[in-house]
């Protein structure tokens, strides 16, 4: 319990004491003093996240009505509902920021706040239900494990409930393409095409190059982030190579190849071309992703209204 | 093979089968991300239900088609499904009054097949209503909600009220498929379930301030295989792969 009122202190001493919890790995809670910064640098972080989990819910779903048998409806109704899920714990934590929800959502579809571009790609055949899996759910958990120690505590706890599902899910992608890849030749073709098409959007995932990334060297000083978008995209890297190879897929990297000195493995340089064209807005799915969360907020407006208005009624009635 | 009991199971599974086809539409498109879940949550369960029907329906035809092929490899017309789950998701009071009417159908239902003298018919049942009575305190709920909610609200779902109400009498279709199980206690009369129907609907319209339609009209045809022009659509959809790439492994 802390026994000084904040008026004690200047703005130098505050952000010396925070630091300092950061650095004992205490976490910091929504009431806690924070500099404006790193509150400002979570929300963006947070809602960022939280926008892409619903986002990400639309080439998953495309697929729910398409799926080849009852089992996998099932299992890909389920993991786009957790993925629902995801973006709901996410934005309450973001909430516990001050931020308001429906406001972050507004600056998404603005093109203020932005969301993975991974979704900014089709999901064109029922492989990209096992690549997605796979790789895009692969690269969040590399993400997200080390967000589970990040130090603001409301976005640590989201992290850990999060990570459990996302690896069942990696667990599931995996297992569709397995199922492929064992099965005619034209399912095997289905499962290396939809590598081909993921596999590089996935290596963006991980955003900006270390020397390209403006919010990277204060997000690990602050312990927001606890590695940095190379070293998490490396993991990646060292972690898929080798399922690759369990599946009988080739990554389409002419270079990728494991460096005896390194221990990790080698890969061509991203094409940031593109990486930076579809943040811009310039994917193949920008504008219908967009598009289709924004009507899905414009034609529930009158029943959010609704569920308003019934319940100040109700309140009245039970005062009458 | 006890052919009655595979077409009642057809009938029974094929309407949470394509409900839940219907409902999974919404994923990813709900008015707000908690009822995306809910709607999601509630094809989930029909799915599952559609799941344990149809492989029941399997055993009971023995012809070696296991649930998968029964759910995606029929013609149109051996679907037997009622026109109500077949009708487009239209808005969410549209989707949601569907959902009612269905709900308050297979509630009073299910609580009787729970008695049924087929075991495996039962355990599915008590299984079943579990889950269906979550469906229709759901249901129920943002019916009253939209009904007594804004003027905008009221007239959008008596609109869905005038509109669906003409494909609820088929829920209680009977022919000699249910007669003959019912001689057997298999299965129950259809006729005090739409008694529960009835009441409930009205309990639920009363609080809704919601008004019967004046035509009383009404279609049917799904239970014997003849379809709206809905039908072709999701099956276009449901049956894709299994069409596209025959006989192989998912
Ligand atoms: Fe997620
Ligand atoms: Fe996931």
């Amino acid at each position: 319990m802390e026994t000084y009122t904040m008026s004690n202190f200047n703005n130098e001493e505050l952000e010396k004491r925070f630091q300092e919890k950061i650095d004992k790995e205490i976490k910091i809670e929504p009431n806690d003093w924070m500099p404006d910064a790193y509150r400002k640098n979570l929300i963006r972080q947070i809602s960022q996240h939280a926008h892409s989990e619903v986002v990400g819910m639309l080439p998953e779903g495309n697929w729910i009505t398409r799926a080849p048998n009852l089992r996998r409806k099932a299992v890909l109704l389920a993991k786009v509902q957790d993925e629902a899920g995801h973006g709901l714990y996410l934005y309450s934590a973001c909430e516990t920021l001050g931020a308001d929800r429906e406001q972050t959502i507004d600056d998404m579809h603005d093109g203020k706040a932005k969301y993975s571009s991974i979704f900014n790609y089709p999901a064109v055949t029922w492989a990209d239900m096992g690549a997605i899996g796979w790789l895009v759910d692969g690269a969040a958990i590399m993400n997200q494990v080390a967000l589970c120690r990040t130090s603001y505590g409301p976005y640590a706890r989201a992290m850990v409930k999060i990570c459990k599902e996302e690896s069942f899910h990696q667990r599931q992608g995996f297992e569709i393409l397995t199922t492929l890849c064992k099965g005619t030749e034209q399912q095997k073709a289905m499962a290396q095409d939809a590598l081909n098409r993921f596999w590089w959007p996935s290596l963006m995932m991980f955003g900006p190059s270390d020397s390209d990334s403006p919010h990277s060297a204060q997000s690990i000083k602050w312990k927001i982030k606890r590695f940095t978008n190379d070293e998490l995209r490396q993991q990646f890297v060292d972690a898929a190579a080798p399922q690759a190879d369990i599946l009988g897929l080739t990554i389409p990297d002419a270079n990728l190849k494991w460096n005896e000195a390194r221990q990790h493995y080698d890969f061509s340089e991203i094409n940031w071309d593109e990486f930076w064209q579809v943040l811009e807005g310039n994917g193949p799915c920008n504008k219908e992703r967009i598009a289709a969360r924004k009507a899905a907020k414009e034609n529930g407006q009158w029943v959010r209204e609704a569920a308003t208005t019934y319940a100040e009624k109700r309140a009245l009635r039970k005062t009458a | 093979m006890q052919e009655t009991l595979f077409q009642y199971l057809l009938r029974l599974g094929d309407d949470s089968l394509i409900l839940g086809q219907r409902l999974s539409e919404w994923c990813g498109h709900g008015p707000i991300l908690e009822e995306d879940i809910a709607l999601t949550n509630i094809s989930l369960d029909l799915i599952g239900q559609a799941t344990s029907i149809l492989k029941y329906a399997s055993e009971i035809e023995n012809k070696g088609r296991d649930e998968d092929k029964l759910a995606f490899m029929r013609f149109e017309n051996e679907y037997l499904n009622t026109l109500l789950v077949e009708q487009p998701n239209g808005h969410f009071g549209d989707t949601i009054l569907r959902q009612f009417f269905f709900d308050a159908f297979r509630k009073p239902l299910y609580e009787r097949l729970t008695q049924s003298k087929d075991k495996q018919l039962s355990a599915i049942a008590e299984k079943s209503l579990k889950e269906t009575r979550y469906h229709l305190k759901h249901s129920s709920e943002w019916v009253i909600r939209l009904g007594d909610g804004t003027e905008e609200s009221h007239d959008k779902i008596q609109k869905s009220v005038e509109n669906l109400m003409r494909y609820t009498s088929e829920l209680f279709y009977e022919d000699k498929v249910d007669l003959d199980l019912q001689q057997k206690g298999l299965v129950c009369s259809l006729k005090d379930v739409k008694q529960e129907w009835d009441k409930t609907v009205r309990a639920v319209f009363h609080e809704a301030t919601l008004k019967f339609p004046d035509n009383n009209w009404s279609f049917d045809g799904g239970r014997q295989g003849r379809h709206s022009e809905h039908m072709g659509y999701i099956l276009a959809d449901m049956q894709y792969m299994q069409r596209a790439y025959p006989n192989m492994k998912w």
